[in-house]
């Protein structure tokens, strides 16, 4: 019998627990059941297994992919092979917090309420934003609820946004907007920056937000000058898509005028997991918050006046509000969003200053030694932070290919998202790449064709 | 008992420092080189700086003032806090698995693609259905790819009237916040005196606006609809479809299946039926499956096999489009499938007649003593009403502070809204009679204090870190983050 080990229950407690119930049979409780739709044979699933058969089994199936720690990963467009500190994994093991539930009683769950208000800060203090919620599932989702909070807020029911925004987000963006009948315009991009006078000539009254990315996909970094002015003028709000770790380098949101920034988290110290879990970071001016998605964790005091924490403002949120609700988000990513906060309280603010600065470093660095070589150019000129598009003499697949014999994860093709660039690929470099990796690199696809 | 906890913030030290890094071994360009001035930051970043061992101290710290299924019984109703398994952990940490680009080559990627066509055809035959999603993230997020399958479905035939979903009056809260965000109109079904959905009322509400069904089965009330043949018969006739949400079925596995009953769209709470850990709140998984007709329309990339290749297909001709920016929380997959491998059929179904058995012995020990307002064979969870404890001066949520002096997890207090002063109690199938017994016994007791000194039950509890937390202030006065001027 599988699984027994996890099922406390003897046969002799059944007998003793059934004639306590007071019926015959296990049947007696089945008996509510139609008949018609009683499954009539045993489920046809493999056999149990013993634990160490079935981590053997796992282990077989883990060993069959290629990974960050047997190759050298340049791959990015949202997920990044980014240096874990070794105590995330000890914090999240801990069984008091991955084996909760959310804290819906307050005074047994004081552990995860404060870490998550100590996350909340966190996140205002990279976005310069004054509230945050808890978590949303990923960048992709965070970008989709930030844009109906804004429709939500501004009581108007279109978006634009830029192509230079993650295309994987924008198409969960697409499916959430065209389920509830709101409307998304893209303003096109020129030289891979969101089209300014594009963007000038679509706004208007009827848009309730903008939604930029920074730095955007292909790794360049957006003039965000007088863009908040010109969106507020109008009414409407400005929501940024922004790599936390690019903010300690980078203007924090709120220097632009951002009022909604939204983000994938998984830098923070969070396996890539071939995409998932990831985090949804989103966070706002304070005004929005009767808007925002999501739990928030608040400060109060008990019956003796001790400082401690909740989770509040729940009268916006599904069970409490049903159908009213602006979203019906209830699980998150609670667990990464720890993993997150112990990723900036370890590194505090001179760890992620240095990640950033090696990631700009390194990328530039990547990026002027590949464009070097003929037959790779860059596509797009200006500042890039850790990602760089650049053409390369043929089919990317190809190349990657290449570059796997060699134990290389290369880039990333970008042809499927932006179909008028072909043989172009999006190279990323974090602060864990060496120059000798770099330069490896370089070599292979200076040997290619 | 009473013990205070600093901040982060207030045990940072100017030049601390908790991580280590390789050092930039590129040649150095100045920063003005690469980032032009004025998009570099200016504002200040506080963030705490704190040693490494700061760090750890802390948050050990914090995990001593929390809960968990590993703390002790947490029979939280409708959440399915059953044990999490520990290889669970040790199979979703194998580097393999933990450290690969959602974009590597196919060809890297072929374990990670074949565990998750596995664990698909393991929830084909576990509900019934004809094909599955892994993108949604949690529940609620597979109720919303659902209905907007279900749209999708209904807008390709052109049946564009179809702008109101039914939902039993039971339902969870994410059920009508859901319907919302598809934009569709909620319409409640009244249950009737047993707690069952009202047939009559529900053959009342279908017409050809219906476009679906949505059902919890077993019902947040732990009962079985009973009825569940004609319902379905009543919303395919007027050509609306059914959609099962699965926070229940670990009530059921192997007893029945929802494909079966008559539902189209089901989404399963993999962090509750299939064992993996809820994280304090995520991450979750709700996969979602469909019957033949609704597989167009599914979320792209599925995970397909070809001979012995797997390989991710874009090649849904109707698909809504993404859910998720990539494949869904593919580490949480990995659990659920490593624990219905150490189960088995045979175990699945042991899972659910014990989680079975476990709800109906609480109950009948309970109802001797509480009030059951639904008093008829439950599945894997039951109510009990503290209306008449309430009179006395102390109701659901009292008990439930009661229960925390005593080192239980309570159950759901106030939900269903059906009932009042309800409690809601799911012992689920990794608990031992002997638990059972003592928290029955913990549960007599509370209501003996009640009967002596109700009012000192109302302020508790009292043995917890803090004491009763003031959840009004917390509203009217919102402090959402910590600030330094304002400490």
């Amino acid at each position: 019998m599988g699984g027994k080990h996890y099922l406390p229950l003897t046969d002799e407690d059944r007998r003793e627990m059934l004639a306590e119930i007071g019926v015959e049979s296990i049947e007696d409780l089945f008996s509510d059941i139609p008949k018609e739709v009683r499954l009539q044979r045993e489920l046809e699933l493999p056999s149990a297994m013993s634990e160490y058969e079935v981590f053997k089994h796992l282990n077989e199936l883990a060993s069959k992919n290629k990974h960050f720690n047997n190759c050298v990963s340049f791959m990015g467009a949202g997920v990044y092979d980014h240096f874990i500190p070794a105590v995330i994994k000890h914090i999240t093991g801990r069984s008091e917090f991955y084996t909760s539930y959310t804290p819906y009683q307050p005074e047994i769950s004081q552990g995860l309420l404060q870490a998550i208000f100590e996350y909340q800060t966190m996140i205002c203090q990279l976005t310069g934003m004054e509230v945050a919620n808890a978590s949303m599932y990923d960048g992709g989702t965070a970008v989709a609820e930030g844009a109906v909070m804004g429709c939500g807020a501004t009581r108007r029911s279109k978006v634009l946004v830029s192509r230079s925004v993650s295309p994987l987000y924008r198409a969960v963006l697409d499916n959430y907007f065209n389920s509830r009948g709101l409307d998304v315009v893209e303003i096109p991009i020129k030289d891979g920056y969101t089209d300014r006078s594009e963007l000038e000539k679509k706004m208007g009254d009827d848009i309730a937000t903008v939604i930029l990315q920074q730095p955007n996909f292909f790794g360049l970094v957006e003039d965000m000058e007088g863009i908040a002015d010109m969106v507020h003028s109008h009414k409407a709000l400005l929501l940024v898509s922004a790599d936390p770790l690019s903010l300690p380098l980078l203007q924090a949101p709120s220097e632009y005028g951002a009022d909604i920034v939204v983000g994938e988290g998984q830098g923070l110290g969070v396996p890539a997991s071939f995409g998932g879990p990831l985090l949804g970071i989103m966070a706002a001016k304070s005004k929005l918050v009767r808007q925002m998605p999501g739990r928030i964790a608040g400060e109060t005091v008990d019956n003796e006046g001790n400082r401690g924490y909740v989770l509040t403002l729940q009268t916006r949120e599904q069970h409490i509000r049903r159908e009213k609700a602006p979203s019906n988000i209830c699980s998150n990513q609670a667990l990464v969003a720890l993993g997150a906060a112990v990723y900036m309280a370890s590194m505090g603010p001179q760890g992620m200053r240095e990640v950033a600065e090696q990631c700009l470093q390194k990328a530039a660095y990547a990026r002027e030694s590949i464009t070097a070589l003929k037959g790779y150019d860059d596509v797009f000129s200006g500042s890039s932070f850790k990602e760089f598009a650049v053409t390369v003499p043929g089919e990317p697949a190809e190349l990657n290919k290449k570059l796997l014999e060699k134990n290389i994860l290369g880039g990333v093709d970008l042809a499927p998202f932006y179909p008028e660039l072909k043989n172009t690929m999006l190279f990323a470099v974090t602060e864990k790449r060496t120059k000798e990796e770099i330069d490896a690199l370089v070599r292979e696809l200076e040997g290619w064709k | 008992m009473r013990k205070s906890k600093a901040l982060l913030f207030e045990m940072s030290r100017p030049g601390r420092q908790g991580y280590s890094l390789p050092s930039n071994d590129v040649p150095e360009k100045s920063l003005d080189e690469l980032l032009p001035k004025k998009v570099q930051r200016t504002k200040a970043l506080e963030l705490p700086e704190l040693s490494e061992v700061g760090v750890v101290r802390h948050y050990t710290e914090l995990s001593t003032r929390n809960f968990g299924v590993d703390t002790g019984f947490y029979p939280l109703g409708s959440c399915t806090m059953k044990y999490n398994p520990k290889i669970n952990e040790e199979a979703a940490a194998l580097p393999g698995f933990a450290f690969m680009h959602p974009c590597q080559p196919e060809e890297t990627t072929q374990g990670a693609l074949e565990l998750l066509h596995n664990f698909e055809q393991g929830l084909k035959e576990l509900t019934a259905m004809d094909r599955f999603t892994m993108q949604p993230s949690a529940g609620a997020h597979g109720e919303l790819t659902g209905l907007m399958l279900i749209q999708a479905y209904h807008r390709s035939r052109g049946d564009h009237k179809r702008n109101k979903v039914l939902i039993p009056l039971s339902a969870h809260g994410t059920n009508p916040a859901t319907v919302s965000m598809a934009g569709y109109d909620v319409v409640q079904i009244p249950c009737d005196d047993r707690g069952l959905v009202d047939l009559d009322a529900l053959k009342e509400a279908v017409d050809e606006t219906t476009a679906a069904l949505m059902l919890t089965n077993p019902s947040t009330l732990g009962l079985f609809e009973e009825e569940i043949i004609p319902m379905a018969k009543a919303v395919h006739d007027a050509g609306g479809l059914l959609y099962y949400d699965g926070a229940n079925l670990n009530a059921i596995m192997g007893y029945t299946r929802p494909g079966d009953m008559g539902f189209d769209v089901v989404h399963l709470n993999i962090h509750k039926t299939l064992s993996t850990p809820h994280g304090g709140g995520g991450p979750g998984s709700g996969p979602v499956g469909v019957k033949e007709r609704l597989i167009p329309f599914l979320p792209v990339p599925l995970v397909s096999k070809e001979g012995d290749r797997f390989y991710l297909d874009y090649d849904v001709p109707e698909t809504i489009g993404k859910m998720h920016s990539f494949y869904g929380n593919f580490g949480v997959a990995i659990k659920a499938y490593t624990y219905m491998r150490m189960m088995g059929a045979e175990g699945l179904k042991e899972a659910s007649t014990d989680a079975v058995i476990n709800a109906n012995y609480l109950m009948s020990l309970l109802k001797k003593t509480y009030y059951v307002p639904y008093d008829r064979i439950c599945k894997h969870e039951f109510i009990v009403s503290a209306k008449p404890e309430k009179k006395k001066g102390a109701g659901a949520g009292d008990i439930a502070k009661a229960l925390l002096d005593r080192n239980f997890h309570p159950p759901t207090v106030y939900f269903p809204l059906i009932v009042d002063e309800a409690l809601m109690i799911e012992p689920n199938d990794t608990e031992a009679k002997e638990t059972l017994d003592a928290f029955a016994a913990t549960m007599e007791q509370i209501a003996r204090d009640i009967d002596e000194d109700a009012e000192k039950v109302a302020q508790g509890p009292y043995n917890t870190v803090v004491g009763r937390l003031d959840e009004v202030r917390a509203v009217r006065n919102p402090v959402l983050i910590w600030e330094k001027d304002k400490e």
